[in-house]
């Protein structure tokens, strides 16, 4: 399904701040975890998250740092501030408004009548 | 990529390879070949040159020209567009030289002339600034009506012979001049953090870059004035007369230019200078203080302290936004942080000792517009750095992160105006323009 790009834009803060509210992740891990989330629908441009990350360290609502993990190589995990979760409890409600709002006006309008009749 | 590393760092050119070659490895597990694999990958990356622009715009604080998405040419031109610069620096040196005239300068010294020098400078340089950032015509009249504003205010009001309040008004009308420029300077928004930190980098490389053309111009007309001496007669004087203020405001909006054409030069210079004058201070106020303890405050109320201790807290304040705009807010807590939180606190104590006193004795005494102009400054910037000391305390500890001791500066910043505005419209009136 074709996701209109505007929405894909707007989700895609809250869902990055979500995913690090699980716990720190890397950059190539959040993607996985992003495609996994939305059986692949959801397919963002990879170099775009970079930036994304970056603006939301520079608003202070993630860490980061280089580690080494012992397995693999060099990566740079982020994890989420307080800043950050606080911002992340700010999108839900929104989403959350937003949603119900929609769900509200989809309950009564008839979207197939073709099949209904 | 490899040309295009001014916008981004080593950091984030690992981290994107590291991302490829993950997302080869996994394609290459799923089965593909090598080739394959990399350009998948390659492809998922998206498009490099919009990668390129979205850091840009994300690493704004730090290239300033990539701020307004400016092209890539443009950027590298050093020589940017200079004869834009001489045009609106001769249009500010014709004005105060046709003020000057007006007003016979130096052999009389109307009132008028010191009041009005700023507002013959600073709209070229508003002006300069609105060209480059290449304002639409709605933004120049928006930028202009502050201006105009000012204009009317000061002229209006009518003034006693001599008095104080007219003195502030030319003191501290320079200030709220410049904040009209930041608007110009931001391209018409104010608003966004990284705006603000852009214009307060821009100030302090301003400043260094006026001081060296004064410098030099001032051992140029030195010399100018030795070499004419045996010609007798009084043209030494003459050119004086003619070139100190026509150069002095013409290099206002010369400097201006050199920060904008010139920003890597001065980028390595900020953080020098930090790192020389922060622990020099740090030290002096620490050996202040402890003077000021020991011996207390002895001598009679001195209508200078208050002033001398206003500037000591503009040149802390000054070193603070210096230290803050230059550093990289990603780096963990070093020892210049710690002489930078040593500078302050020390600052904070030598002036909370001064201030109280200055209280008790203006209370006995009445306040006058001189005394109230001093002492409403010393507080605001006391304010300033003490929220400054309890937020790099916070980061020290790890409490904290430096963004907000950023953003402190940048909220913090528009209470100076205002306070300076407060000192120009408010201030005359309530004291009875005396």
């Amino acid at each position: 399904m074709q996701i209109d790009k505007d929405l894909v834009a707007a989700a895609a803060t809250p869902l990055v701040l979500g995913i690090l509210a699980e716990g720190e992740s890397y950059g190539y891990a959040i993607l996985k975890r992003v495609r996994d989330l939305s059986e692949g629908e959801l397919q963002w441009t990879d170099g775009m998250l970079y930036p994304l990350l970056h603006r939301l360290h520079r608003q202070g609502y993630l860490t980061r740092e280089w580690r080494t993990p012992d397995s693999g190589r060099r990566r740079r995990y982020y994890s989420i501030t307080k800043d950050g979760r606080a911002a992340l409890a700010e999108h839900k409600q929104q989403w959350a408004t937003v949603s119900r709002a929609l769900g509200d006006i989809w309950r009564g309008v008839d979207l197939m009548p073709s099949i209904a009749g | 990529m490899a040309d295009e590393s001014e916008v981004m760092d080593a950091h984030d050119m690992e981290e994107l390879e590291a991302h490829l070659r993950d997302q080869t490895a996994d394609l290459k597990a799923a089965g593909l070949t090598t080739d394959e694999a990399f350009l998948i990958a390659m492809k998922r990356m998206g498009n490099v040159n919009e990668l390129m622009r979205e850091f840009a715009h994300e690493y704004s604080g730090r290239l300033w020209r990539q701020l307004f998405g400016a092209d890539a040419d443009e950027a590298g031109d050093s020589s940017g567009r200079w004869w834009e610069a001489l045009v609106f620096a001769s249009i500010a040196a014709v004005a105060i030289q046709v003020a000057r005239l007006a007003a016979s300068f130096p052999a009389e010294e109307p009132s008028w002339f010191y009041r009005n020098a700023g507002l013959f400078v600073l709209p070229a340089l508003a002006a300069y600034l609105a060209r480059r950032r290449d304002l639409s015509t709605r933004r120049w009249l928006v930028a202009a009506i502050p201006f105009s504003i000012a204009a009317i205010v000061v002229n209006v009001y009518p003034y006693s012979e001599s008095s104080s309040t007219e003195m502030l008004v030319v003191a501290h009308l320079p200030v709220v001049l410049w904040f009209f420029c930041a608007y110009a300077y931001s391209g018409g928004d104010l608003r966004s953090h990284e705006r603000r930190m852009d214009f307060i980098r821009f100030t302090g490389e301003w400043f260094i870059y006026y001081v060296l053309i004064a410098l030099g111009g001032g051992v140029l007309l030195a010399l100018t004035a030795l070499i004419l001496e045996p010609t007798g007669g009084a043209t030494a004087e003459r050119v004086i007369e003619w070139v100190l203020p026509s150069g002095a405001a013409g290099a206002v909006v010369i400097a201006a230019w050199l920060v904008e054409t010139k920003q890597r030069v001065v980028e390595n210079m900020a953080p020098v200078l930090t790192m020389l004058f922060t622990p020099l201070f740090a030290l002096m106020l620490a050996g202040a203080t402890v003077v000021y303890a020991a011996t207390g405050l002895g001598s009679a109320f001195d209508r200078e302290l208050l002033g001398v201790f206003d500037a000591l807290l503009v040149v802390v304040l000054g070193l603070v936004l210096y230290g803050v705009s230059a550093r990289d807010p990603d780096e963990a807590p070093g020892w210049m942080d710690k002489a930078q939180l040593a500078a302050v606190v020390g600052a904070i104590a030598l002036d909370a000792v001064v201030l109280g006193t200055m209280i008790a004795r203006i209370g006995e005494l009445g306040f006058t517009p001189n005394r109230t102009a001093a002492l409403g400054l010393n507080i605001v910037l006391l304010v300033s750095l003490v929220g400054t000391a309890v937020l790099l305390a916070k980061f020290l500890t790890g409490r904290g992160t430096f963004h907000r001791i950023e953003r402190w500066q940048t909220n913090y910043i528009p209470v100076l105006g205002m306070w300076a505005a407060a000192v120009v419209i408010v201030l005359p009136p309530l004291f009875g323009f005396a």
